[in-house]
């Protein structure tokens, strides 16, 4: 046990849909009091599903789902002490702001003098003092979010289930709310449970990010650890972009790995664990250096020629293929306005990078 | 010069003709002459018998011919026509009793085949609608036999029965047409603030399905208020309606007494109509509902 107790335990727990869809298989995981955590992964990996389950509105076929120390099996969703943001936000159409943050709170008999305190707390919490009687269609929808999150944030719940929250919103409010999540997350000090499909969201906003595919959690880590330690070739694949090169293990030598990597040549890299036969290799556009003269030695690295360059403002891929037609992607920032035009297209170029930062995945 | 100058008038023409052969848009074509005096003639033939109908129910004449001057009083011989004034009471209560039964039946019916799935619900959905699809004629022959076969005497109850089931379908038509576009999770929402499921459907769904139900509740009183067919067969002796009995008073002769009757009729579905259309429309813009 750590010294922080976990709040929500899911112990093996299985859904199947109509006897035949297996949504969730086998899951089971922690989340401590006072986390941020994401459920990560693409479209139908059983986050939602997970999610709801926690919330009450589907029953796992079997395990248990532990919410505070009690088991939640046959606990209706009103009695549940969590509460949820959709990823439609469901703001009741015909109640004005105030409300519908004064709903959840009246609808348990909560007193006059109690809700009159505690909804415009909630709304100066969200930003939303001196909309209360405003109706929800004249909100945008970021305004619409804030009246979601408030009305589950006044029911003070043990734990906040956010359900793709800010998938609606445009790139630049989706950021913003991003950070403001972080913000009230600290303020309030309740533990949130993200689901998101965007690796970006689950890497900016939460403290660990568990990775599903398929109905199973792939891995469970710190952002940190998910980017640059991936436990697999999945998880590398989703979590950021990645370079990944087949090699074949031709020895071990006190803690190194010596790999073949094909197309390219015979490397060192440091290595813990355990690995043999043919491997995958991975490394990440940003680890890798270009430069014209040749890199000191100890770096993995090869000539290679520049098939384009794709210019992002603040970054530029470029995109190598060496005579072996191994196909790489670098990305490299624009620290100067004439870096990206620097390195022309069809010329040689030296990339290299730390052996260090290469990332060896057997799974 | 001379050979040029055709030329520049042609140049100079020819915008003009491509702005005279673009179409125009299907929304143009209602500020065109002649197409408003297609719709003016089409308004004429759809309504000129009813205007004309209610012109006529002041006339003081007792043939329906020639215009001989106003008068109130065929409204006044009307109201103390008692077998006329008996059988619009009759067709107020069938018809309230009918609506509000129907109502409720339909937008239960309407609500249950929005939400759930069961088995041979298709068969079911094609089962219940079927009284919209059927004629009328048919409906009212099966009722009489169904009523008669069980010895029920034919009177206000067989009638107030038979509106119900023709109206019902059609309340749960438009209340499930209405729960269509409604957002699911606005129904989890509730529960997940600690609603219970009574509470989740009388603050979150039946709000939601009001205008449908309104709506559902107009056709169903309309629906009753007029219905002639039906009711034709399922009213016994001294239970007539009003369109019952003026169909059998214009088949003595058509008196300024009836031209009376049907203008109270279409008044009262007019006022009717026209309330609950206003009281939707406010209902939903306060509620922020879309209609």
């Amino acid at each position: 046990m750590t010294e922080k107790q976990s709040i929500i335990r899911i112990r093996n727990v299985t859904k199947i849909f109509n006897r035949t869809v297996t949504a969730i298989d086998d899951v089971s995981l922690d989340i401590t009091e006072g986390e941020f955590f994401a459920l990560l992964g693409p479209s139908g990996c059983g986050k939602t599903t997970l999610l709801r389950m926690i919330a009450g509105f589907e029953n796992p076929t079997t395990g248990q789902v532990i919410i505070d120390g009690q088991d939640m099996e046959g606990v209706d969703p009103n009695h549940r002490p969590v509460n949820m943001v959709f990823q439609s936000y469901a703001v009741f159409p015909h109640m004005t702001v105030e409300k519908n943050v004064a709903y959840g709170l009246k609808v348990i008999g909560a007193s006059t003098s109690e809700i009159k305190k505690l909804v415009p707390e909630a709304l100066e919490m969200v930003k939303l003092g001196g909309f209360e009687f405003r109706m929800p269609y004249q909100l945008s929808g970021g305004q619409q979010q804030r009246v979601a999150l408030a009305r589950a944030l006044v029911k003070k719940p043990k734990v906040l289930l956010l359900d793709e929250p800010l998938s609606a919103l445009d790139a630049k409010l989706r950021e913003a709310m991003q950070l403001e999540l972080v913000n009230l997350q600290k303020s309030v000090g309740i533990t949130f449970i993200i689901v998101t499909h965007s690796q970006s969201e689950a890497l900016s906003v939460a403290n660990r990010i568990a990775v599903m595919k398929d109905g199973q959690v792939r891995q469970i880590a710190d952002p940190l650890t998910l980017y640059e330690k991936p436990n697999s070739k999945f998880c590398a694949d989703f979590i950021g972009k990645i370079n990944q090169m087949d090699a074949d293990i031709v020895g071990v030598e006190n803690k190194n790995l010596v790999a073949d990597i094909r197309g390219i040549g015979k490397a060192r890299i440091p290595y813990d664990g355990h690995a043999e036969g043919t491997v995958s290799l991975a490394i990440r556009p940003e680890k890798i250096e270009l430069s014209s003269d040749e890199p000191e030695d100890g770096r993995v690295k090869f000539l290679s020629r520049v098939d384009n360059v794709v210019y992002y403002g603040n970054t530029s891929q470029v995109f190598l293929k060496n005579s072996a037609g191994e196909t790489l992607m670098a990305e490299i920032r624009n620290r100067e306005s004439g870096t990206a035009t620097s390195i022309l297209i069809g010329s040689e170029i030296w990339v290299s990078w730390q052996a260090a930062d290469t990332l060896v995945l057997t799974q | 010069m001379s050979d040029t100058s055709p030329q520049k008038k042609r140049r100079r023409k020819n915008p003009k003709l491509l702005l005279k052969r673009t179409r125009p848009t299907p929304l143009e074509y209602t500020r065109k002459q002649w197409f408003k005096l297609i719709m003016l003639l089409n308004f004429i033939f759809l309504y000129f018998p009813i205007v004309a109908l209610m012109a006529f129910s002041f006339n003081n004449s007792r043939r329906n011919i020639t215009w001989k001057g106003f008068t109130f009083k065929y409204y006044v011989k009307a109201f103390y026509n008692e077998s006329l004034f008996d059988a619009f009471v009759n067709s107020l209560i069938v018809a309230s009793i009918s609506t509000v039964v129907s109502t409720v039946l339909g937008a239960m019916l309407g609500l249950a085949l929005y939400r759930f799935k069961f088995p041979a619900k298709n068969a079911f959905d094609g089962w219940i609608h079927l009284p919209i699809i059927i004629p009328e004629i048919c409906m009212g022959v099966a009722m009489l036999a169904f009523f008669s076969r069980l010895n029920i005497p034919l009177g206000l109850v067989t009638i107030t029965v038979s509106h119900i089931a023709f109206s019902l379908p059609f309340v749960a038509v438009v209340v499930r047409a209405r729960m269509a576009g409604f957002d699911h999770s606005l129904e989890e929402a509730a529960r997940d603030l600690g609603a219970n499921q009574w509470q989740t459907f009388v603050d979150v769904t039946l709000p939601y399905m009001m205008p449908g139900i309104v709506a559902g509740a107009l056709l169903a009183l309309t629906l009753s208020l007029d219905d002639f067919v039906i009711t034709f067969f399922t009213s016994g002796p001294g239970s007539t309606t009003l369109p019952i009995k003026i169909f059998s008073m214009v088949r003595f002769s058509v008196t300024p007494e009836v031209n009376a009757a049907s203008t109270v009729l279409i008044v009262i579905t007019l006022t009717l109509t026209a309330v609950m259309m206003i009281i939707q429309s406010r209902g939903g813009k306060n509620k922020g509902l879309p209609l």
